[in-house]
C-alpha cells in the first residue's frame, strides 16, 4: 500500500495548492515546408502541422483525467518563420502567420508559436520582412505568437535589430488598441533564446531540434509558498532545503507526463522545463514566496537575494527528478500574471528598475509589464538593449514582453484576463535615449575571461 | 493498471458500500482499502485494478466524481504512477 500521506500531500497539491502541468508543447520542424511558391509553403505548413499534432489535444486530455493532474495548455511551437518563409518569392510573411492560427484552430491547441527571427549578429531580407509583418500578424491572427532573438554572448546585441523592435513594439500596440496592445503579449524580444523552451509567448522549435518533439513546461508557485510557510522563521539553509525538495515532487511529475504524452504520441521526449510559472490566481504567485520569506513586500531591499535562492534552489531540487532538464528552467516574474506582482507593483513597490535587478538572477526577463502609451519606440528600445546586456554579459536569457498600452497612463490598469492577468501601468524614465538608439550597429560580444 | 481511489468527505452510512458498489458496476476489482476517521473527517483511500474496467478511465472518473458530488464526498481515481513518480526514488 502507499503511504497515506503522500497520497494526501499529492491531492492537497492540485486541489489547493494550484499545482499543474502548465504545458505540453508539441515542437514540429517546418524546415521541409519551405517553396517558392508563397501559397503552397502556406499549405505544407497548415498539412504538417495538423497531422503531427492532430492527437496532442486528445492525449493531454486523456493524460489529465488519467493522473487527475491539471494539463493547463496544449501548445505547439514551429522553425521560426524567417528561416521557412525565406524560400518563398513574396514580400509579405503575414499569410504564414494566418496559416499557423488556421492550424491551431483546427488542432484545438491554446498557442502557437515561432513566428519568430533570429538575428543576433544580422538580419537577412527574410527576418526583416518578418520582424516588419509582426505587428499586422498579431493584429489579425487569434493566438500566434512572435519572437525575435536580438542579442546573444557569443554575438552581441544586434543594435539595428533593437531599434526595430522598439518600433515594432509600439505599432503593435497600436494596431492592437482596442484591446488595449493585447498584440504585445504575444510578442517577446530575446537575448540568448532557448531553442526547446515550452513556454509563451516566446516558444519556437530550434534547428537542432529533432523533426517533432514533445516538452513540458511544470508549474507550482503555490506547492512552493506552502512548503515555505511550515519553515517561518528558519535559517536560509532551511529554505533552500525545503524549495528543493518540493521542486523535485514537481519535476517528478512533470517528467510522468512527458514521457507518457511521449509514448502516447509516438514523438521522442525533449525537455522538462522546470519553471515556476504564477498565475494570478490567489495563492499561484512567485511574488507571494519571496515575500513569505520575510519581505514586506515584494520589490524591496532583499527581494533580488530572496528571487537569486528561489531560482537556485528550484533548480537544484529539479535536476536529478527529470532525466532532461532545458528550456528556461527557473522562476518567472511575469507582473501582469502574479497576483503578489500585481499588488506589489500597485502599490508602487515593485519598480521597472527592481524588476530589471531581479532579471539578473532569475529566468526570463522583463514580462508581461505595462507602461504608459506614449512611451517612445527609442524607450522601449533603450529597455530591450538593457535587458539584452544583462543577458549578454551573464550568459543567460533575458526577454522584455512589454505592453505600451495606448491611451493608459501611469495609475491606469490593464485588463487582459486569463492566465494574462492584469497589470497596473508602471512609469518609464522620460528622459530620452533616442541618440543612444539611433546609433545602430552591434554591441560587441563581451570578454569571457578577465571576469569581475 | 492499478489505481488509487480517495474518498474525502464529512462521514456518514455507506460510504465504503456506495462507492464499492460503483466500482463492482464497472467491473473494477479492490486490491486493498485502508480509511480513518479524524474529527468527523472521512478519508479513504483503495488500490483497484482497472485493468477488466468496462468503460474508458475517464467515464470511471467521473461517474465516481458524480456519486461523490451527490453525497457531498470528493471521490476521485487516479493511476498509480503519479504517486509512484512523485514521491518514491
Amino acid at each position: 500500500m502507499m503511504n497515506q500521506n503522500d497520497i494526501l500531500s499529492t491531492i492537497r497539491m492540485i486541489d489547493q495548492q494550484h499545482l499543474d502541468i502548465r504545458t505540453i508543447t508539441m515542437g514540429i520542424s517546418l524546415l521541409d515546408c519551405c517553396d517558392s511558391d508563397p501559397k503552397r509553403a502556406c499549405e505544407k505548413i497548415y498539412d504538417k502541422i495538423t497531422k503531427s499534432a492532430k492527437d496532442l489535444v486528445k492525449t493531454g486530455e486523456a493524460i489529465e483525467a488519467e493522473f487527475g493532474i491539471p494539463i493547463v495548455n496544449k501548445r505547439i511551437s514551429v522553425t521560426p518563420i524567417a528561416l521557412v518563409a525565406g524560400a518563398s518569392d513574396t514580400e509579405d510573411y503575414v499569410p504564414f502567420a494566418a496559416a499557423l492560427d488556421r492550424a491551431r484552430a483546427e488542432t484545438g491547441v491554446n498557442f502557437v508559436g515561432g513566428f519568430s527571427a533570429l538575428v543576433q549578429k544580422g538580419m537577412t531580407p527574410a527576418d526583416e520582412k518578418l520582424i516588419r509583418a509582426i505587428p499586422e500578424a498579431l493584429a489579425t491572427t487569434e493566438l500566434v505568437c512572435a519572437s525575435v532573438n536580438i542579442g546573444s554572448t557569443k554575438a552581441g546585441i544586434n543594435m539595428d535589430a533593437v531599434r526595430l523592435m522598439g518600433q515594432v513594439i509600439k505599432d503593435t500596440a497600436q494596431r492592437t488598441a482596442d484591446t488595449h496592445g493585447f498584440g504585445c503579449a504575444k510578442l517577446v524580444v530575446f537575448c540568448n533564446a532557448v531553442e526547446d523552451n515550452p513556454f509563451m509567448a516566446g516558444a519556437f522549435h530550434g534547428v537542432s531540434e529533432a523533426d517533432r518533439v514533445i516538452n513540458v513546461g511544470v508549474s507550482g508557485p503555490g506547492v512552493v509558498h506552502h512548503a515555505l510557510q511550515a519553515v517561518k522563521g528558519e535559517p536560509f539553509d532551511v529554505v533552500a532545503e525545503t524549495i528543493k525538495k518540493t521542486a523535485f515532487h514537481i519535476t517528478r511529475m512533470g517528467q510522468l507526463v512527458a514521457q507518457e504524452a511521449s509514448r502516447r504520441l509516438n514523438v521522442p521526449f525533449g525537455i522538462v522545463d522546470l519553471s515556476l510559472a504564477p498565475t494570478p490566481a490567489v495563492g499561484d504567485s512567485v511574488a507571494r514566496i519571496l515575500e513569505e520569506m520575510g519581505l514586506e513586500v515584494c520589490g524591496t531591499h532583499g527581494t533580488t537575494a530572496a528571487l537569486a535562492m528561489l531560482n537556485d534552489a528550484v533548480k537544484k531540487g529539479g535536476v536529478m527528478a527529470s532525466s532532461s532538464v532545458g528550456g528556461l528552467s527557473g522562476a518567472f516574474i511575469p507582473v501582469s500574471e502574479d497576483e503578489g506582482m500585481i499588488a506589489a507593483a500597485s502599490s508602487g513597490v515593485l519598480t521597472l528598475d527592481k524588476l530589471e535587478a531581479m532579471t539578473c538572477v532569475c529566468s526570463v526577463g522583463l514580462d508581461m509589464i505595462a507602461v504608459p502609451g506614449d512611451t517612445t519606440a527609442e524607450t522601449l528600445a533603450a529597455i530591450i538593449a538593457d535587458e539584452a546586456a544583462i543577458g549578454m554579459v551573464n550568459t543567460k536569457t533575458t526577454a522584455v514582453r512589454l505592453i505600451p498600452a495606448p491611451g493608459l497612463q501611469v495609475g491606469d490598469t490593464v485588463d487582459f484576463g486569463g492566465l494574462l492577468g492584469s497589470a497596473p501601468i508602471m512609469p518609464v524614465h522620460g528622459e530620452s535615449a533616442a541618440d543612444f538608439i539611433a546609433r545602430g550597429g552591434r554591441i560587441p560580444a563581451p570578454m569571457h575571461s578577465l571576469k569581475n | 493498471m492499478k489505481a488509487i481511489v480517495t474518498v474525502i468527505g464529512k462521514d456518514q452510512v455507506g460510504i465504503i458500500a456506495g462507492v464499492c458498489t460503483k466500482l463492482a458496476e464497472y467491473n473494477v476489482n479492490v486490491l486493498d482499502i485502508s480509511q480513518t476517521v479524524m474529527q468527523e473527517y472521512f478519508t479513504m483511500m483503495m488500490v483497484v485494478d482497472t485493468a477488466a474496467c468496462n468503460q474508458p478511465f475517464d467515464a470511471l472518473a467521473s461517474a465516481l466524481a458524480d456519486y461523490g458530488q451527490n453525497h457531498s464526498l470528493s471521490v476521485r481515481i487516479q493511476r498509480e504512477d503519479i504517486f509512484d513518480a512523485m514521491h518514491r526514488i
